[in-house]
C-alpha cells in the first residue's frame, strides 16, 4: 500500500469539516474558538502535505505553517482576552446573549 | 497718475465695511459713527484730489493740446483669465464722467455719514439698534458705487452693479423687524435683478461681437466709426460697425445685434434707475432709513443707469434706435412720475417719484443728444443734471429726514405750518424746491434748461412734453413745501416738545448742500464733461453758463415754473377748499394717480395670477412629483433594499460561516461537475 | 511501498485525528473539548514528524499544545465552573450543521478524489536540518523569511499589549 497524498488530505479535510460543524453549532465562545483552531490546524496540515509531496526540498509550505502557528497563537491569546472581558461584563460567554452592540 | 489715491478711494470704504462690520459690535455707537464718518472724509479728500487733478492740473495725460479731455486708465489688474481672449480685469478708469461721479458720490456719502450720526438716534440720545451695522453697510455701498463708476470694463461695472444692488437691499431692509421693510427690500432686489438679467445678456452679446469688455476699446472704436458716419461721409467703415451691421447672423427679429445689445443693457439701466415699467421698487425702497434714501435712492445708485448709458454713449450713437427707445421710456416715465408725485401724502414718496421723474429727465436728455446739435449738448446736460440733482435731491431728502425725525411721521398731514419751528430746515428745503423747480439762479435751473434746449434741438414735441413735466415738477414740489411749512398753524400741545431744528450733525449737511445747490449751477460743465471730451466754450468764468443760456428756452421754462409755483401757492399756502374741489372734480384721475396708475396691482396680477398660477404651479407640480418623485423613488428603493438585506450583516459570525459553507459547497460542486 | 510500520503509524494518526476532532466538537464538557483538541493537535504533530518535518512538529507541540491549549484551559477555568455542562444543542441546528459539514466533506472529498494528481507518492526528502531552517528564517535572500519573522514578532508584541489592555481590570 502506497501512502499517497490523498491519505493525508482526507483526514485534514475531515478535521476541517469538524471545525466547521463545531463553529456553526456551538454556542459557547470558547468552543467556537476551539473549532476555529481545528480548522486552522487542518489548513496547516494541507500546507505541509503539499510541500512535502509536490515540492520536496523547498520549505515554503513549512514556513507558511510556522507563521500560521505563530499568528494563531497571537489570535487565540487576543480572543481569549476578549472573551474573559466579555465574561466579566456579561457573566456569560454564550454568543446568542452577546448582542448588545448589534446594529 | 499715481495709483495711490485711487487705491485708497476704493480700499478705504471696503476696509471700513469689514472693520465696522466685523468689529462694530465691540465698539461704542459713537465711536463707530465717528470712524465711519472719518473714513468717508478721507475718501472724500482723496476723491476730490483725484477729480481736481484730473480736471484742472492740465496734465497732458488728461487733456491734450486741443483741450480735449482724455480717458486715463490708472491701473488695470487682470483678475480672472479664462481664455487668452476672455479676461476679466479690475481697474480704475478716470475720465470726465467718472471724476464727476467721484465728487458726487463722496460728497453725498460724506454728508449722509455725518447726518446719520444725528438721524440714527432718537430725541433722548438713544442709538438705533444696529447703528454700527448701518455704517458698515453705508461703507459697503460707497465702495461698490465708487467701484462702479471707475470701472474700466463693462464686466467690472456689472460686478459692482450687483454689489450696489446688494448693499441697497441690505440698507432698505435695515429695519428687518418690519415686514414692510423686508418686503420692500425683496422687491427692490428682485426687480433690479430681473433687469440685470437683461443687462447681462446685453453684455454678453456686446462683448461676443466686439471681442472685448473694455470701455475704452468699445467706445474709441465706436467714436472712429462715428467719425465716418457723421463727419467723413465717404470713408471706410469701422471694424466694429462692420462687425455689427454686416454680420449675416447678426439680426434678430428685425433689429441688429447692436440694437439688441444696447437695448438689453439699457434694460439693466431701467431697473437701477427706476424707469417705467421697472420703477415699482423705488417708492417702496423708502422703507429704508431716510439718509439711505438720500444717498442711494436719490443721488447715486439710481443714476447708475444714466451713468451706464453715458458710459456707452458713443455706442448708442451708432444705433439711434436704442436712443429713441430711451427717449420714449424716459419721457413717459418723467410724466408718469410727476403725475403721481402730485397726489402722494407720504413726503418721502413724493420725493421718490420726483427722483424717478428727474432721472427720466436725464435719460431723455441722453436720448436726444446728437453730435450734430451743439456738440452733443444733451449728454452734457444729462451729466450736469445728474450732478445738480444729486445735490438738491439729497438736500431735500435730508430735510425730509429732519422733518420725519422731528415729527415722527412720514405724512405731511402731521406736519403743516412748521416754518417757525424749524427755520433752518425750512430755508434749506425751500432752496431745494427752488432748485428742482428750476428757478434762476439755483442749480436746477441751469441743468434743466440745458436739457430742455437739447430736447428743443431734437424735436419740438418732446420739448413741449418735457416743459410740461418741468412745470409739474415745480407744482408738486411747492405743493409739498407749502403743505409742510404753511397750510395752517402747527398745533403744539406742549411747548417743551415743540418740533425744532435737529442737532448740528443733521443741520450742517443741510446747510452745506443748500449752499452747493445755490452755486452748482455756475459750474462750467460744458468745459468739463462732454461726450467726446471736446470743450464747448472758448473760455470760462463764473458766469459762463449764464452767458451761454438760450434765453428763449430759459424764459419759457422759467415762466412755466413760476406759474406752476403760483398755482401751488394759491392752492396750498393757506388752508382752503381748492384741493378738495380739484380732487372731486377729477376723481378718476386722482384715484389713478394716488394708486400710482395701479402698476403694483398689475405686477401682482401678472406675477401671481399668470406667472405663479399658470407657469410656476405646473412646473412646481412637475418638480415635486416627477423629478422629486423619481429621486424619492430611488431613495425608497435603496432604503427598502437595504432594510431587506441588512439581516445579512447581522454580526452573527456563525451565520457568516454558514454562507461561506454554502459557497464552498456550490463552488466544489461546480468544480466536480466540470471535471466529470 | 511503505513499510508496515509507517502504515500502522498512519492509521493510528488518521484515526486519532478523526476521533478527537469529532469529540472536540461534540462533547458537552468544555474542558474535555480542550483536551480532545490537544490530542488532535498531537496527532497533527505526529503527521509532521512522519512527513519528516521534525522542527515543525516540535513547534506544533510547543506552541499549540504547550501554549494555546494551556491558554484555553486557563480561560475555561476562569469562565466556567468545573463540571458544568454546556446546554444541550437543539437537535435541529445540530442536524443542519451536520448536513452542512457532511455536504462540504463529500463535495470536497469528491473533487479531491477525482484528481489523479492527488495520488502522487511521497518522494524522497532529507529532513531539513536546523542550520537550513535557521538561515531561511534569518536570511534576506530569495526564499528567506526575515521580514515575516520580524512582522510576526511585532504582531506578538502587539498581541501581548492588546491582551493586557483588553483583559485588565478597569
Amino acid at each position: 500500500m502506497e501512502l499517497t497524498m490523498i491519505y493525508y488530505l482526507i483526514p485534514s479535510l475531515f478535521m476541517f469539516c469538524c471545525g466547521v460543524y463545531g463553529f456553526i453549532t456551538r454556542k459557547n465562545m470558547i468552543a467556537i474558538l476551539i473549532s476555529l483552531e481545528l480548522m486552522l490546524n487542518a489548513v496547516d496540515i494541507n500546507f505541509v502535505v503539499f510541500n512535502r509531496f509536490l515540492f520536496p526540498g523547498n520549505m515554503e509550505g513549512m514556513f507558511f505553517t510556522l507563521f500560521a502557528i505563530a499568528i494563531a497563537a497571537a489570535e487565540t491569546a487576543l480572543a481569549i482576552a476578549i472573551i474573559i472581558n466579555i465574561f466579566r461584563v456579561a457573566s456569560d460567554i454564550d454568543v446568542r446573549e452577546i448582542n448588545k452592540m448589534k446594529f | 497718475m499715481d495709483a495711490t489715491l485711487p487705491i485708497i478711494i476704493l480700499a478705504l470704504p471696503l476696509f471700513m465695511f469689514l472693520f465696522l462690520g466685523l468689529l462694530g459690535k465691540y465698539m461704542s455707537h459713537r465711536l463707530a459713527g465717528i470712524l465711519g464718518t472719518a473714513g468717508m472724509g478721507v475718501t472724500l479728500i482723496c476723491a476730490y484730489t483725484v477729480a481736481f487733478t484730473y480736471f484742472f492740473s492740465g496734465n497732458p495725460d488728461f487733456i491734450n493740446a486741443d483741450g480735449e479731455r482724455l480717458q486715463q486708465i490708472v491701473f488695470n489688474v487682470t483678475w480672472l483669465q479664462f481664455t487668452p481672449s476672455l479676461v476679466l480685469r479690475l481697474g480704475f478708469l478716470i475720465d470726465p464722467i467718472s471724476a464727476m461721479m467721484l465728487v458726487v458720490i463722496t460728497t453725498i456719502s460724506f454728508m449722509v455719514h455725518l447726518y446719520s450720526n444725528g438721524y440714527m438716534r432718537d430725541h433722548h440720545g438713544v442709538w438705533e439698534k444696529g447703528f454700527q451695522r448701518f455704517y458698515a453697510f453705508l461703507s459697503l455701498f460707497s465702495f461698490s458705487m465708487l467701484g462702479l463708476v471707475v470701472a474700466t470694463n463693462i464686466f467690472q461695472m456689472y460686478i459692482f452693479w450687483e454689489l450696489v444692488g446688494a448693499s441697497s437691499y441690505l440698507l432698505i431692509g435695515f429695519y428687518y423687524t418690519r415686514p414692510s421693510a423686508v418686503s420692500a427690500s425683496k422687491k427692490a432686489f428682485i426687480v433690479t435683478r430681473f433687469a440685470d438679467l437683461g443687462f447681462l445678456i446685453g453684455i454678453l452679446i456686446l462683448s461676443f461681437y466686439a471681442g472685448t469688455f473694455d470701455f475704452t476699446q468699445l467706445t474709441s472704436v465706436a467714436v472712429e466709426g462715428l467719425n465716418n458716419v457723421y463727419q467723413v461721409s465717404e470713408g471706410t467703415a469701422n471694424s466694429i460697425l462692420t462687425l455689427f451691421t454686416e454680420n449675416p447672423a447678426s439680426t434678430f427679429m428685425g433689429a441688429s445685434v447692436l440694437t439688441w445689445a444696447l437695448v438689453l443693457i439699457f434694460m439693466g439701466g431701467m431697473g437701477k434707475s427706476a424707469m417705467m415699467p421697472l420703477h415699482i421698487w423705488l417708492p417702496d425702497a423708502m422703507e429704508g432709513p431716510t439718509p439711505v434714501s438720500a444717498l442711494i435712492h436719490a443721488a447715486t445708485m439710481v443714476v447708475a443707469g444714466v451713468y451706464l448709458v453715458a458710459r456707452l454713449f458713443p455706442l448708442y450713437l451708432m444705433e439711434t434706435a436704442a436712443l429713441n427707445i430711451i427717449v420714449v421710456v424716459g419721457a413717459l416715465t418723467a410724466f408718469y412720475a410727476a403725475m403721481v408725485a402730485c397726489v402722494q401724502i407720504d413726503i418721502k414718496r413724493v420725493l421718490a417719484f420726483s427722483t424717478i421723474s428727474q432721472i427720466a429727465f436725464m435719460m431723455v436728455s441722453l436720448g436726444v443728444a446728437r453730435p450734430e446739435f451743439h456738440h452733443g449738448l444733451g449728454y452734457m446736460a444729462s451729466m450736469f443734471h445728474l450732478f445738480t440733482h444729486a445735490m438738491f435731491k439729497a438736500l431735500l431728502f435730508l430735510c425730509a429726514g429732519a422733518l420725519i425725525h422731528a415729527i415722527g411721521s412720514n405724512d405731511y398731514t402731521a406736519m403743516h405750518g412748521l416754518r417757525k419751528y424749524m427755520p433752518i430746515t425750512h430755508i434749506t428745503f425751500l432752496i431745494g424746491c427752488l432748485a428742482i423747480a428750476g428757478i434762476i439762479p439755483f442749480a436746477g435751473f441751469f441743468s434743466k434748461d440745458e436739457i430742455l434746449t437739447a430736447c428743443f434741438g431734437h424735436s419740438i414735441f418732446w420739448y413741449i412734453w418735457m416743459s410740461l413735466v418741468a412745470g409739474l415738477t415745480a407744482f408738486y414740489m411747492f405743493r409739498l413745501y407749502f403743505l409742510i411749512f404753511w397750510w395752517k398753524e402747527h398745533k403744539v400741545h406742549d411747548p417743551h416738545h415743540a418740533p425744532h431744528d435737529q442737532a448740528w450733525t443733521m443741520t450742517l449737511p443741510l446747510v452745506i448742500l443748500a449752499v452747493v445747490s445755490c452755486l452748482a449751477g455756475f459750474v462750467p460743465f460744458g468745459n468739463l464733461v462732454t461726450w467726446n471730451g471736446h470743450p464747448m466754450f472758448e473760455s470760462v468764468n463764473f458766469f459762463t453758463n449764464l452767458a451761454n443760456l438760450d434765453w428763449s428756452v430759459a424764459a419759457i421754462s422759467l415762466t412755466v415754473a413760476v406759474v406752476a409755483i403760483l398755482i401751488a401757492m394759491k392752492m396750498y399756502k393757506t388752508e382752503n377748499e381748492l384741493p378738495a374741489k380739484m380732487r372731486n372734480a377729477l376723481p378718476a384721475l386722482w384715484d389713478w394717480c394716488y394708486h400710482r396708475f395701479y402698476w403694483d396691482e398689475l405686477y401682482m396680477f401678472i406675477t401671481h395670477r399668470i406667472i405663479f398660477g399658470l407657469v410656476c404651479k405646473p412646473i412646481a407640480w412637475f418638480d415635486r412629483h416627477i423629478i422629486d418623485g423619481t429621486m424619492d423613488g430611488f431613495a425608497t428603493i435603496t432604503n427598502k433594499a437595504s432594510w431587506s438585506i441588512r439581516g445579512l450583516q447581522s454580526g452573527n459570525v456563525q451565520m457568516y460561516v454558514w454562507i461561506y459553507l454554502i459557497g464552498v459547497i456550490l463552488l466544489g460542486s461546480i468544480t466536480a461537475i466540470c471535471l466529470l | 511501498m511503505e513499510s508496515v510500520g509507517s502504515i500502522i503509524m498512519y492509521v493510528v494518526i488518521a484515526l486519532a485525528i478523526v476521533i478527537f476532532s469529532i469529540l472536540a466538537v461534540t462533547t458537552r464538557k468544555i474542558l474535555r473539548a480542550a483536551t480532545y483538541l490537544l490530542f488532535s493537535l498531537f496527532a497533527t504533530a505526529a503527521i509532521y514528524f512522519q512527513l519528516d518535518y521534525e522542527f515543525l512538529g516540535a513547534v506544533q507541540i510547543a506552541v499549540y499544545a504547550g501554549g494555546i491549549v494551556v491558554l484555553f484551559v486557563f480561560s475555561i477555568l476562569l469562565t466556567s465552573h468545573p463540571g458544568d455542562n454546556s446546554e444541550k444543542l437543539a437537535s435541529k441546528s445540530k442536524t443542519i450543521g451536520l448536513i452542512g459539514a457532511a455536504a462540504m466533506f463529500i463535495v470536497a472529498a469528491w473533487s479531491l478524489l477525482s484528481r489523479c494528481e492527488m495520488l502522487v507518492s511521497r518522494p524522497e526528502m532529507s529532513n531539513p536540518d536546523m542550520q537550513k531552517v535557521g538561515e531561511a528564517l534569518m536570511g534576506t535572500a530569495h526564499y528567506q523569511y526575515l521580514l515575516p519573522f520580524e512582522a510576526v514578532s511585532v504582531l506578538l508584541l502587539a498581541c501581548i499589549i492588546g491582551g493586557v489592555v483588553i483583559a485588565r481590570k478597569r
